[in-house]
């Protein structure tokens, strides 16, 4: 059982090596399928016990996740009905892709510094390797 | 709230073998505890203790407010088991076990019953003895959890099961807590698995509890720092005196440095840098690495942190 059979387009892989607590790992892959279009407003978001049942996670974990996207306005729940993506979705969409970004970009500078790659350099990298990913610049 | 299960100073020897050594602990309701410790290290005696299988030496046990010895009616109809050896009685077939099984709790949901037979596949016609390990597990937790338990107790229930079966069992468990806001209290060795399933972790070693945290703040408070140095390890202990976090285990390999800490890293981070240190980075510790270091706190010292160096 998937949880495309029950029509959930989401996609969420937890892992036990992030640090971080699940209920955060299901906060942040929620909004990254967000970012991704996966997820857009008004769409369903699978009830607690599905997504407990799938992820294999105590359903307390989803409870927990789902309050704080709630409380951030990512999701609305609406009584009866279900858990559904924000109508104002679409502006964490612009704030999280640039904060996804930022968080590689900081990746990327940190592990140039630690291999001793000066600034310049590692421009001159970005913009070879860019041609094969935006080939009209 | 009620608490479920009550343990004060509970401890238990075999001949000379202590097995628990002054256990207290709090299990509170609709919440996943996940019990974590080597072998013989105390799980199953603890579970035993639970349902009443085994009586308290010293201390106290109480469930649902009831010694489960003296009142194991009235504890056992509210609770489901499987134990470690899934025993099942051998020559009845799997819809005779349930019927048998349903007999004892007046809570019994056959339609349940039925709906997780069809969910795991099982043969109702099949006869214990001729079911594998991995169906032995899924009848042993449907007729633990087919009377919709308020407290639901599994002792390794994944424990020589395939990925596919430890899927299926560890699913019903979940149901189990999402629709009958069952309470779960489940040992394992498998690190993994209790991570993504606890709300509640509780750890055990050589009989003693060692940790009990919830899962979200034990992921929240430790951290691995790491830095090139070229202090020993013994050195870096001061540099969490009086500190907002404490050092519980220190390791160097090949010039890096990684210290477990438990608390905010910023002070110590801060003060590293101001030291001149290179490369000082703090990351979330994985439960993993929180655990080995816990479970080496004693032997952390001074002393212990110079044999670390020589390694």
């Amino acid at each position: 059982m998937c949880l495309e059979d029950w029509g959930f387009k989401l996609q969420i892989d937890l892992s036990s090596d992030d640090g971080r607590p699940i209920y955060r790992q299901i906060v942040s892959q929620i909004k990254y399928n967000i970012a991704a279009g996966v997820l857009s407003p008004g769409d369903e978001l699978p009830g607690i016990r599905p997504l407990a049942e799938q992820l294999l996670v105590t359903p307390n974990t989803i409870v927990k996740a789902y309050g704080k996207l709630e409380v951030e306005g990512v999701i609305v729940k609406r009584h009866g009905a279900g858990t559904f993506v924000s109508e104002q979705a679409a502006s964490i969409r612009k704030a999280e892709r640039d904060r996804l970004v930022a968080e590689r970009v900081d990746a990327l500078l940190s592990e140039a510094k630690l291999l001793g790659i000066d600034f310049e350099s590692l421009i001159n990298v970005i913009e070879r390797r860019a041609k094969q990913v935006y080939p009209s610049k | 709230m009620e608490t479920v299960i009550e343990i004060n100073d509970l401890s238990r020897s075999f001949g000379k073998k202590v097995a628990l050594d002054g256990v207290s602990l709090e299990i509170l309701p609709t919440r996943v505890y996940g019990l974590v410790g080597g072998n013989g290290h105390g799980k199953t005696t603890l579970i035993k203790h639970v349902l009443g299988l085994l009586r308290a030496q010293s201390g106290t046990v109480r469930v649902f407010g009831k010694d489960p010895v003296r009142d194991p009616a009235g504890v056992l109809e509210r609770c489901g088991y499987v134990s470690e050896h899934r025993d099942l009685p051998e020559w009845m077939r799997v819809d005779e076990l349930l019927r048998y099984v349903a007999a004892f709790h007046p809570t019994w949901d056959s339609s349940y019953a039925a709906e997780l037979v069809e969910m795991l596949e099982l043969d109702g016609s099949a006869k214990v003895k001729h079911l594998s390990k991995g169906m032995r597990a899924q009848t042993a937790l449907i007729a633990a959890a087919a009377h919709r338990p308020e407290l639901l107790v599994l002792d390794e229930p994944s424990t020589g099961l395939d990925a596919v079966v430890r899927k299926d069992i560890l699913a019903v468990t979940v149901r189990s807590a999402a629709e009958n806001g069952a309470t779960v209290l489940f040992s394992s060795h498998l690190l993994n698995e209790v991570e993504l399933m606890s709300d509640e972790i509780i750890m055990l070693e050589h009989g003693r509890v060692a940790l009990a945290e919830s899962a979200d703040s034990l992921r929240e408070n430790h951290f691995v720092v790491t830095t090139q140095t070229q202090m020993g390890a013994h050195e870096i202990v001061r540099f969490s005196e009086d500190s907002t976090s404490e050092i519980l285990s220190c390791r160097k390999q090949a010039g890096t440095l990684s210290l477990v800490i438990k608390g905010d890293p910023a002070r110590l981070v801060d003060r590293l840098r101001a030291h001149g240190e290179n490369e000082v980075v703090a990351r979330p510790a994985s439960l993993e690495e929180s655990f080995v270091a816990r479970a080496g706190r004693d032997r952390v010292s001074a002393k212990s942190l110079e044999l670390a160096d020589v390694q």
